[in-house]
């Protein structure tokens, strides 16, 4: 189980601080499925970052009782002069697990071929993702973050990544931001809105969006 | 050291890795962590900077041994005088491979964060390892040169080889924790203001003259060696010149003092480096 407990974030700002995060309290069971929901700016991706625990806190806590993965398909963390296979070995390395045993998966699934062996700043952008989706299938998570990613590739690599992530894995927790409800209707069986800082659990979907398109017009 | 960084940056959270575990990582556990990111981000550095062209890696090493060489030449062909008939060779060995020592550390540090805050998403790297990692790669490039150019000069017969390993190892390491701390200092101030990375290398050619990499404290009025000597890094070369080039000259050191101005140095280089990690924010 995931715990956020009073989880609050401040950014600074011009002459001041603002609070994106407002005292959040939520609890992730495993095998569980929630879709956050808010408008642009409402904090989506801070509390996604705030769970990998990339960002810090500003007060609060998070208990990780399970393994939670950095944001599904991240490329972020490329380093562009490295090749593909350079960037695979990086994370084996810190995830301590073994590389050579990868390779064909990741070789096969991004359908990179010999371009695995180039340096990622050659990759176009579609590229780019694919290895970024092996690479974050390579390293198994009992809860899986996702902001805003499936949405890459042509319709048969997206085919291939709804195996992988909600067919093969569909036992483990997930946790998503997507701004295509159709998305998140798919694939979660709770929702949260963010709305001024503050968050609002839903036990259905139906009844998340309901509050969500209520409020949606308000600030 | 380890046990400080693991006390300082797990307060907040847990630092675990797959597979999770309920309890927080033991001290054991956590330094294993940061062995295995350090030595990962080593590798990435290595080949993002030297790459696998034509040397390689070995640029690591040959790039300061090319400096430490040129001048040692330009020295010699300019009939340069090194005090107390110290040859120029041996007076410019021990003296430029000191300030690649403490001079390219903190160097590579300043703004050593922008590039990799992306890693931070993966949560078993710390802002601690990335500088961790070029500190111990900037230490181990100027380490080689020294120990490949005193092989080379010692065979050639250009420098006699030193006389007290002992002295030279104590005071190249007391001077590379200096190194080490200021650029834990440096590089996390950095983040905090930009002018750090305006101002770093003109403040570091200011420092060069007074560093005690280009003069030796005795031949001084005894005035200006106490002044010297205030300058933690010219006890550390004195030490070290005294192991290399022997007791045939006096050296002056202040080892004591050394030691308490490097603890203090690190002390608030670990503190910026906490307190930076907690004010980060990613885009």
């Amino acid at each position: 189980m995931i715990e956020l407990n009073n989880m609050t974030k401040r950014y600074p700002v011009h002459g001041g601080e603002r609070t994106i995060l407002d005292r959040i309290n939520l609890k992730i069971q495993r095998g569980q499925k929630i879709g956050i929901l808010g408008r642009n700016g409402a904090g989506k991706s801070t509390l996604v970052r705030l769970i990998s625990g990339a960002d810090r806190l500003f007060s609060g806590s998070i208990h990780r009782g399970m393994s939670v993965s950095w944001p599904l398909a991240f490329a972020g963390s490329f380093q562009g002069s490295l090749t593909g296979l350079d960037n695979l070995r990086f994370i084996c390395r810190i995830y301590n697990t073994s590389f050579d045993d990868k390779v064909d998966f990741v070789k096969d699934f991004s359908e990179l071929g010999r371009y695995l062996h180039e340096p990622v700043k050659t990759y176009s952008s579609g590229m780019c993702a694919r290895l970024a989706f092996a690479l974050s299938m390579v390293i198994e998570f009992d809860c899986y973050l996702m902001d805003e990613v499936i949405a890459v590739g042509d319709d048969r690599f997206r085919q291939r990544c709804q195996v992988e992530l909600f067919e093969k894995r569909r036992d483990r927790a997930m946790i998503m931001v997507s701004h295509d409800p159709g998305f998140i209707k798919a694939h979660c069986d709770s929702a949260v809105v963010l709305l001024r800082g503050r968050l609002h659990p839903f036990d259905t979907i139906e009844e998340g969006f309901q509050f969500y398109q209520a409020h949606s017009s308000e600030q | 050291m380890f046990h400080v960084h693991h006390a300082l940056f797990s307060s907040l959270e847990t630092r675990t890795l797959n597979p999770p575990s309920n309890s927080r990582c033991s001290f054991w556990e956590s330094l294993m962590i940061q062995k295995r990111v350090v030595s990962a981000l080593l590798m990435r550095e290595i080949l993002t900077r030297y790459g696998r062209h034509n040397i390689g890696f070995l640029w690591l090493f040959a790039e300061p041994m090319m400096f430490t060489l040129g001048v040692t030449i330009l020295w010699n062909l300019m009939k340069h005088h090194s005090p107390d008939n110290i040859s120029v060779t041996a007076f410019v060995l021990t003296g430029y491979s000191t300030v690649l020592l403490w001079r390219n550390m903190p160097a590579r540090c300043v703004g050593a964060m922008q590039p990799n805050f992306s890693l931070l998403y993966h949560r078993q790297v710390i802002p601690f390892d990335v500088f961790v990692s070029r500190i111990v790669l900037e230490g181990a490039g100027a380490t080689i040169s020294l120990v490949i150019l005193s092989i080379g000069f010692c065979g050639f017969g250009l420098v006699d080889p030193p006389e007290d390993y002992l002295k030279v190892i104590a005071g190249w390491l007391l001077l590379a924790w200096f190194a080490a701390s200021l650029s834990f200092f440096i590089g996390a101030f950095s983040e905090r203001s930009e002018l750090i990375d305006k101002f770093w290398h003109p403040i570091t050619y200011l420092i060069l003259p007074l560093s005690g990499s280009m003069f030796m404290v005795d031949p001084l009025p005894p005035a200006a060696q106490e002044m010297a000597l205030l300058m933690p890094t010219v006890s550390c070369i004195e030490l070290f010149r005294e192991g290399y080039l022997g007791m045939g000259h006096r050296w002056h050191y202040d080892i004591p003092y050394v030691v308490v101005f490097n603890l203090v140095l690190m002390f608030f280089g670990l503190a910026e480096v906490r307190n930076m990690s907690r004010n980060l924010s990613l885009d």
